[in-house]
């Protein structure tokens, strides 16, 4: 399936669809994020899937994306749409001295750099007050009232970060980052500049996760610190979309976001009220206390599905695909 | 320059308890070679233990030590044994799924806490939590040296234990190189589950011995497994020498910054050292002792 084309071009026909057929602006909005998180899930997949440095830190960009549409908007009075492309340049500025740093050192020290990158800019946004407003947060007026706008752009964002990974993958560089990820001393040894092409893989996952954040900001219209920086659901997050989806893997991300957004808004709504109506129907008490755990437990969740798919899945659904599909017919 | 003193004072006491925090980190990350950030998270289910069994049972936090040590030893075991190690046999592309797997159990732990004690602050109330003696004008907090005499008594037989005892050889036989140590007779997958063990361990009395001066709730983990990682990196990934150091020094540091620059910068200076370090001296203290 994966190796032709029609799946994905199924997939993006119905995507294409998706919102003159389906009118309620709550599934609009669901898909909005998928679309968004397919963005970042690809930008987190050419760091960490192809190149082999696992970030945590996403959120870094995500929201230096985010502050930098609300602040074009908010001091300088221009529209947010210019930080769609802004954002994703402010991202790459900040990328490119971090990778520059900590690319000297191998092992475990990317990984920590980033999470203590996603912290600074946490703290720093939220300290910052006289440019930031600190938690009070960025508020802008939203362009659009119907979320079809909204949708393609997030939609052509998504194109774009999927074609870029496949562009990537295809050309010289794509080799150079999975030589990277499988022997960095070989691909040293081969005359490839492992210092210089790890920072240009984050470059391009920053870039495009910096988009993602521009975009969240004029869509959602609002944005502080905890939100647009948080390790949980920002960061962590990434990484879910991009392990479930399949790590390197072309369209693992889309995947991914589908099922990580589906999941995620699963949980917080609990079932979607359908928790809810099974115990007005049934009128069991405990019911209500299920209800009130479930849409409660929904890090819980993450937790676990990080701990369930590393164990069983390592490889995500488009990665294990052979594997999946051999145990459904097994079953069968 | 009393200000000075205390603050003195005040970073090393801290210090003390960092260093047993980082010393845990750093030996999981000598054997294992993954970086454990569930680290904080163990601290905060063992400081609920403590809080447990002083709220319902009266119990003294420092006799709790006997209770909560153990405790978190096969809670180490168990996530070792059951989590971390069934994937060094997969076959996976990233290298860093065991690190991912930490973090996913970190998770569960926070919001199991949050469960079951919801996400209120709690705290255990000592008569000695709020005591103090003074030295030439400069005040010590008596549950804070105690932390610190118990802490510094820890880390002693942890090197004692490490240099004399056959399995502390092995620890480190298997920290030099899994493959030699192998050969040479020594279990290394149990000689794995113990270290996460002893880690869990040491952290789980760093968390009783601060919870008498501290608060609790159940997010507290995370910005402890940072100063974790913040202490290991500065003494250099699984050198335990330099994980002392590096706990006294990040103690001190955050003492100074909270006085002279200001409470709200206090967690990012552990960040910024963190970059400094990266920058200037990436291989932590480790390159100036090499030990």
């Amino acid at each position: 399936m994966l190796k032709s084309r029609t799946g994905p071009l199924i997939y993006l026909g119905v995507l294409i669809l998706f919102p003159l057929v389906v009118r309620d602006s709550y599934y609009q909005h669901l898909m909005i994020l998928v679309l968004m998180w397919v963005t970042i899930g690809s930008g987190w997949n050419i760091i960490a899937g192809y190149t082999g440095q696992v970030s945590f830190g996403d959120a870094a960009f995500f929201g230096s994306g985010a502050y930098t549409a609300g602040l074009l908007a908010h001091k300088l009075g221009f529209s947010a749409w210019w930080g769609l492309g802004l954002g994703g340049l402010v991202a790459l500025a900040i990328a490119f001295p971090f990778g520059w740093i900590c690319f000297r050192l191998r092992g475990a020290y990317f990984a920590l750099a980033t999470l203590a990158l996603n912290e600074i800019c946490r703290h720093l946004a939220t300290v910052w007050e006289s440019l930031t407003d600190g938690m009070v947060g960025i508020l802008v007026m939203q362009t659009f009232v119907s979320k079809i706008p909204y949708y393609y752009i997030a939609l052509a964002l998504a194109v774009l970060s999927v074609l870029c990974v496949e562009w990537i993958v295809h050309s010289r560089l794509g080799y150079y980052f999975i030589s990277i990820r499988e022997d960095q001393d070989a691909a040293e040894s081969l005359g490839i500049d492992t210092h210089y092409y790890k920072m240009v893989s984050l470059s391009f996952a920053a870039f495009l996760t910096g988009l993602a954040g521009s975009l969240y900001m004029n869509y959602m219209g609002f944005i502080d610190p905890e939100v647009v920086f948080s390790l949980h659901d920002i960061s962590i997050m990434a990484i879910l979309v991009g392990i479930v989806g399949g790590v390197g893997t072309i369209y693992g991300p889309a995947v991914g976001a589908f099922v990580m957004v589906a999941v995620s808004e699963i949980f917080r709504t609990a079932g979607f009220g359908f928790l809810k109506y099974l115990s007005q129907a049934t009128g069991w008490g405990f019911m209500n206390l299920v209800t009130k755990y479930v849409s409660e437990a929904h890090v819980l969740t993450f937790g676990v599905l990080v701990v369930l798919v590393i164990l069983l899945m390592p490889n995500g659904v488009v990665g294990d695909w052979p594997k999946l599909r051999r145990l459904v017919s097994r079953a069968r | 320059m009393d200000v000075f003193f205390q603050t003195l004072v005040a970073g090393v006491l801290k210090g003390g308890l960092y260093a047993l925090i980082g010393i845990g980190m750093t030996l999981i990350m000598g054997v294992m070679r993954i970086i454990n950030l569930a680290h904080g998270q163990m601290m905060m289910v063992a400081m609920y233990l403590t809080y447990v069994f002083f709220h319902y049972m009266g119990l003294d936090p420092y006799v709790t030590l006997l209770i909560s040590m153990p405790s978190l030893f096969f809670l180490g075991v168990i996530i070792q044994k059951y989590f971390l190690n069934p994937l060094l046999k997969t076959e996976t592309i990233l290298p860093e799924n065991q690190v991912l797997m930490t973090v996913g159990i970190g998770m569960v732990l926070t919001e199991v806490a949050r469960f079951i004690f919801t996400s209120n602050y709690l705290s255990a109330k000592t008569q000695y939590s709020d005591a103090t003696f003074f030295i030439g004008g400069i005040s010590f907090s008596v549950a804070l040296c105690i932390a610190f005499i118990f802490a510094s008594a820890l880390t002693t037989a942890m090197f004692f234990f490490l240099i004399k005892t056959d399995v502390g050889r092995s620890i480190r036989a298997v920290a030099q190189d899994t493959e030699a140590a192998s050969l040479m007779g020594v279990n290394a997958e149990r000689i794995r589950n113990y270290t996460m063990g002893i880690g869990a361990a040491l952290v789980a009395a760093a968390g009783t011995l601060l919870l008498p001066v501290y608060y609790l709730f159940p997010d507290i983990g995370g910005p402890f497994t940072r100063k974790a990682f913040v202490i290991t990196i500065l003494g250099g990934l699984g050198s335990t020498v330099g994980a002392i150091f590096g706990g006294i020094t990040l103690g001190l540091a955050e003492a100074f910054g909270a006085t002279y620059i200001g409470m709200d910068y206090e967690d990012m200076i552990g960040l910024l050292i963190f970059i400094l370090v990266l920058l200037f001296l990436p291989q932590g203290f480790k390159r100036l002792t090499k030990v």
